[in-house]
């Protein structure tokens, strides 16, 4: 039984490949919970991740236009600027992570590896084709994340890899996050929606209406064909048509936070409201 | 192989927490045990208070590096090397800081168990925002719940501090 | 292990906005909760909970535990020296279970170890075999008897009905609605937590605990220790919120005789999931109500039909119920009624007190009921409300005349006059904040709508149906300082407070020291009911003057004058018809005057089988006015602002009714939009802070406030309890606010999206 607390990624990548189950702790606000509850039993070896330099600092690439963001930046920094400049619609989910405090010790590699389809982020970051980046001693390699979710709280992150970063492109186009919770702060979400513009398409992907973050080809295949990217113009129709596609790709479940006809109908109109925003007919 | 390693010393783990300028031994420790457990129950700072263990309610509320945390979510073993800050460090027992006498003087103060968590944040948003709107010392309190006051108590504490700062700087 | 006296080093007489003697304690996380309290050599006790609503207990088989290093003790049912079961009403909830388990989280077994882990490893190694029962959930089950009997005493905890005037008149204008209430928690942030310690040989124990009522609490856990009351000694550990989920016992039983066991200190916290199962709940409630009136809206007759879900044990449930149904009628003049009023057992969690006691469900259901007819009447809600307005004089459905102050007509003026909030929909500054799902950014302007709702409430104060609970103040005066001890429990309240105000004002002295809490002196009561003010206010003011009229005879006969002719004036004892000025310091020097008095209200009465009876103490009112916008495609919602008129007596501190005002508020608040206990088939779905959600400073909305000060006649300082009627009206008013937005009924509380959009 030991806590590693390595301040090298070197370190961090020897620490878990020496114990492959070793459990990773980044910013604490999910594993702590199921530890303060007993949900867990912690055994063997902790590797504290939170103190590695490499993984708390951004890179942007400006040729490239890529934003690759260390598994370590709390959402705290994501919410502001300049990442928030680079990729708004992050740094909007980012602000309704949990609480001022949650977000200071939450990571986005930790809201990544837990992958919880309620996960705030994550649909921004589906929307966004981002990479997730996993190094071991083995090597690197690089998942995107519509592959990197297999299920609720699953992932195809292997033991003895740590997730490194993610990498997320910097786009021009209008980008927004929209969640639905019952209180208007530090709540889980209901549902969720993320619509990236990109150059004559648009990608949408949907929040805690399935054991994934779903993408909606058939919205963004609407949309690619209807709008007026140039005009940001979409008619009344066409965004009708989509809020009815986005239901239809919805997978929900009832539980004790809602039904899944709340969430389907919700998931719908979050999704319509964002391409009003994106598309304004103005 | 890791520059800083909280091995098993028997059954337990031996570590140093840095509190309120001060180096502080932990032996004999469990690996599962947070900072808010930690602090209270090893070292006897019982100034911060447990009511959710899952960082709803901000009652446990802690500065780390600077950085206001919930000290429940917060592996105690990870902490080693970091300046805690905790209700004890704020100001001297009978000396109360500017935060928390607007809290008294102001009726932000009912049963007092939220009132720990609220002073820490409170601090942490006027070092950041010496002005906030009302809308920002609301959002940057959401963390914090109070069952008690509905908030408006402590909302006009935070306002009374930032004008009574105002016109000391001035 | 007793507490030091607190030196109360704050001024403020009756009337002024005098600061909390514990406020910097508190503010510097140096006053000490319940849960702080330690001792050399403690063991920690934790509890085996039932994860079935309802089970007979085959076997339970404790030998895996005792395996575990650092286990002290492990106790069951069989270990309870005393009767095994306690109760504030009826005594029918056992200290464990020992056959049958009748709720998710019922306690089973407890165990006593070095470490939370331990206790927590411990839990886990105990073997209990169930067979599991069908649970009875739905309380019309109980209610028409086709469930068997799930505990000794039977399903039904109580049925009472009122039965008063005409039984057939029927109303020109009819409305009817069927209502409902969800199980809200009181949801205290200060967990359940004790220190037993106990004395030598197991002859006794003292208990530090956070609980409203020290010597209801020793009764019980004498009783079950088997040991004399004397032996048992409570001390009011630091109370971290109450809201009525500390009136029954939790923990205390459990934790002393875990202590007795292992002759060591013993220590038990609550997680916030154990919480949720570890205390009583306010009522989920179904409620039937037809309201007969005349063509211009003036009420005739009222029916109604109560069922409130006691859960599996009784707690209070039956004055709970008294209180709904008696408060059916709501703050309006109506002369003829039948209501039929039922508490009963489920297998869902015990109910019990929560701030409004059973008056919150009623209150619910009566104003929807109003706004029913104000439009059915083609009348404004205001307008409904007045012409039925209730005055002092005016007889209750169950014959009683309501003798309090009842200035329900000028609540309602002075609250239409209140300013409305002067920003539109989403602000002018166009923060998403002020929109209803916030940072969520659900919702731009156009999208939402407004909504303004109304709700007048009265509430009873203090116990009913021949109760009395009386306070105990005890005060010594000497050398100018006044000390105060009652056995009060200061829940965050701010009674610590107010006892201060009273001596200073009283006795004329600046220095009062509040000596500690506990039952070294008669019961003060609960800290509940809205009460204390009165009832522990009336026992220190009664203390205090007979305080003051020894020191007046004794200035007097030093003085050779009258003492009728002395009176205090600021710290000055002073001759109204002469010259004399003495300061009290100076009069006490050396000396001490040292009195105790029991404050009792008026007797009150049972109901008879027809529901009559003088049952009620004293009444407050109060009036709310709620506005919500609501995004009604996402059914998500902010209230805007409640502003409010209270009928409160007199203001002994301004700033204290203002912090109970705005803070039952925000609980009422919850009631209507977020605060639920969800069960399923018994089983709590969301027994935790991120599920059972709680009000954050971004749902709270502005409070306007405006007070009534017509001094009660009855009451000792001519305050009436504030507590509780912020919380009663506040839920129906922002309901109100919803449906006038909506255009939508909503009958049922905590609203949920799917309430308004399907």
């Amino acid at each position: 039984m030991s806590v590693l607390v390595p301040t090298s990624l070197d370190a961090a990548l020897q620490a878990i490949a020496a114990a492959p189950d070793a459990t990773v702790l980044a910013g604490g606000t999910d594993l702590m919970v199921e530890i303060n509850g007993g949900h867990r039993r912690v055994a063997g070896t902790v590797v504290v991740v939170n103190r590695v330099p490499e993984l708390c600092t951004w890179y942007h690439d400006p040729r490239s236009g890529t934003l690759r963001i260390g598994a370590g930046v709390t959402y705290a920094e994501i919410e502001r600027d300049p990442i928030g400049q680079w990729v708004p619609a992050l740094a909007q989910a980012a602000r309704t992570v949990g609480s001022p405090q949650i977000r200071h010790a939450a990571t986005i590699g930790g809201n990544v590896g837990t992958c919880s389809p309620a996960g705030d982020g994550l649909p921004v970051l589906a929307a966004l084709d981002a990479v997730v980046e996993l190094q071991s001693s083995a090597g690197t390699r690089l998942v995107p994340f519509g592959e990197f979710m297999v299920g609720p709280k699953r992932t195809v992150r292997q033991p003895g890899e740590l997730i490194t970063a993610i990498t997320v492109p910097v786009l021009s186009g209008w980008q927004g996050y929209a969640k639905v919770g019952v209180r208007n702060a530090m709540v889980i979400a209901v549902a969720s929606a993320a619509l990236v513009v990109g150059d004559g398409s648009v990608s949408l992907a949907l929040g805690s209406v399935g054991p994934v973050i779903l993408r909606c080809p058939e919205v963004e295949a609407l949309v690619a064909e209807l709008a007026d990217f140039g005009e940001r113009q979409l008619s009344v129709d066409a965004i009708d048509r989509c809020r009815e596609a986005a239901r239809r790709a919805a997978r929900p479940i009832d539980d004790h936070r809602s039904t899944a006809d709340y969430r389907r109908h919700a998931v719908g109109v979050l999704a319509g409201r964002l391409l009003r925003r994106a598309f304004p007919n103005e | 192989m890791s520059d800083a390693s909280n091995e098993a010393t028997g059954e337990g783990l031996a570590y140093t927490l840095h509190v309120n300028g001060v180096g502080r031994e932990v032996h004999d420790a469990w690996v599962g045990e947070s900072l808010l457990y930690v602090l209270r129950e090893r070292l006897g700072l019982m100034g911060s208070k447990g009511a959710c263990e899952q960082g709803e309610c901000g009652s446990c509320s802690v500065l780390i590096d600077g950085n206001l945390v919930c000290g429940c979510l917060v592996l105690a073993a990870s902490a080693t090397g970091q300046q805690i800050v905790t209700i004890e460090g704020i100001a001297p027992v009978g000396a109360p800081s500017d935060v928390q006498q607007a809290f008294v003087d102001a009726g932000a103060v009912q049963c007092g168990f939220c009132t720990p968590g609220l002073i820490m944040a409170t601090h942490s948003l006027l070092d950041r925002s010496p002005e906030p709107s009302e809308m920002e010392i609301r959002e940057e309190l959401s963390g914090n719940i109070c069952r008690c006051t509905g908030y408006g108590r402590i909302i006009d504490a935070v306002q009374r501090v930032a004008v009574s700062r105002r016109a000391g700087a001035q | 292990m007793t507490d030091a006296a607190v030196r109360s080093g704050v001024a403020g007489r009756l009337g002024e906005s005098a600061l909390r003697p514990d406020g910097v304690a508190k503010v510097q996380g140096s006053f000490e909760f319940s849960g702080d309290r330690s001792a050399d050599g403690f063991l920690w006790g934790a509890t085996l909970r039932s994860p079935h609503p309802y089970a007979r207990i085959v076997r339970i088989d404790v030998s895996g535990a005792w395996r575990i290093d650092g286990v002290e003790a492990i106790v069951t049912a069989e270990d309870v020296p005393g009767v095994p079961t306690y109760g504030l009403i009826s005594h029918d909830q056992p200290v464990f279970a020992h056959d049958v388990v009748r709720f998710v989280g019922e306690p089973v077994a407890a165990v006593a170890a070095d470490h939370p882990e331990t206790c927590r490893r411990a839990l886990a190694a105990i073997v209990v075999e169930y067979e599991v029962l069908e649970p009875l959930t739905d309380p019309e089950r109980a209610v028409d008897g086709s469930h068997p009997p799930i505990h000794p005493d039977g399903n039904v905890i109580r049925h009472q009905r009122i039965v008063r005037g005409d039984q057939h008149l029927q109303g020109v204008v009819v409305v009817e609605g069927e209502y409902e209430l969800g199980m809200q928690d009181q949801a205290f942030l200060g967990l359940e937590a004790a220190l037993a310690v106990p004395d030598p040989g197991g002859a006794g124990v003292e208990l530090h605990v956070a609980t409203q009522w020290l010597h209801e609490d020793r009764t019980q856990i004498a009783k079950c220790l088997a040991l004399p009351e004397e032996r048992v000694r409570l001390v009011l550990g630091g109370v971290g919120g109450a809201f009525g989920a500390r009136e029954d016992i939790s923990l205390q039983v459990h934790t002393c005789l875990l202590a007795l066991r292992t002759g060591r200190p013993v220590r038990m916290a609550y997680s916030r999931s154990e919480s949720f199962l570890g205390h009583v709940h306010r009522h989920p409630c179904r409620i039937w109500m037809r309201h007969h009136a005349d063509a211009d809206g003036r009420l005739l007759r009222v029916e109604a039909r109560f069922v409130f879900d006691g859960g599996a044990y009784a707690s209070t449930s039956s004055a709970v119920l008294l209180n709904g149904i008696t408060h059916t009628q709501g703050p309006y003049r109506c002369e003829n009624a039948t209501v039929d009023g039922w508490a009963v057992r489920t297998n869902n969690l015990p109910c019990g007190a929560m701030r409004g006691f059973g008056v919150v469900q009623a209150c619910f259901a009566h104003e929807g009921q109003m706004d029913k007819l104000a439009a059915a009447c083609g009348l404004d809600p205001l307008e409904i409300r007045l012409r039925n307005a209730m005055k002092t004089g005016d007889r209750l459905i169950t014959g009683q005349v309501v003798e309090s102050v009842a200035p329900v007509e000028r609540l309602i003026r002075e609250l239409a006059a209140l300013p409305l909030p002067d920003e539109p929909v989403g602000g002018r500054d166009g923060d998403p904040l002020r929109l209803p799902g916030g940072a969520g950014l659900t919702a731009d302007a156009g999208q939402v709508r407004r909504g303004i709702g109304w709700a007048v409430s009265i509430k009873n104060l203090m116990y009913s149906e021949g109760f009395d609970d009386f306070s105990t103040a005890r005060v010594r005066l000497g050398d100018g300082v006044a000390t105060v001890k009652f056995a009060t429990s200061e829940v965050g309240q701010g009674f610590v407070t107010l006892a201060g105000q009273i001596a200073r004002t009283v006795l004329g002295v600046d220095d009062v020291v509040l000596a500690p809490i506990d039952t070294t002196i008669g019961s003060a009561g609960s800290t509940s009911a809205s009460r204390q003010t009165w009832m522990s206010g009336g026992a220190v003011d009664g203390a205090c003057r007979l305080v003051r009229e020894r020191l007046f005879e004794m200035v007097g006969s030093a003085h050779d004058i009258d003492p009728l002719r002395l009176e205090i004036d600021g710290t000055d004892v002073i001759d109204t018809m002469g010259t004399l000025r003495i300061s009290v310091t100076e009069a006490t020097k050396g000396i001490e005057l040292d009195e105790t008095f029991e404050h009792h209200h008026r007797p009150t009465e049972d109901l008879d089988e027809s529901g009559q009876g003088n049952c009620h103490t004293a009444f407050a009112f109060a009036a709310h006015r709620a506005v919500v916008d609501v995004d009604p495609e996402l059914g998500l919602v902010k209230v805007v602002q409640v502003a409010t008129v209270q009928d409160v007596g007199r203001a002994l501190n301004p700033l204290s009714v203002t912090g109970q005002i705005e803070g039952g508020i925000a609980q009422g608040v919850g009631l209507a939009v977020m605060e639920e206990i969800i069960l399923v088939g018994g089983h709590v779905r969301n027994a935790s802070f991120t599920d059972y959600l709680l009000p954050t400073f971004l749902d709270m909305p502005d409070v306007v406030i405006g007070l009534v000060e017509e001094p009660e006649p009855q009451a000792p300082l001519g305050a009436k309890g504030v507590g509780e009627p912020p919380t009663v009206s506040s839920t129906p008013a922002v309901v109100a606010a919803l449906r006038d937005a909506l255009g939508k009924d909503l009958d049922r509380v905590p609203v949920r999206p799917t309430d308004i959009v399907f």
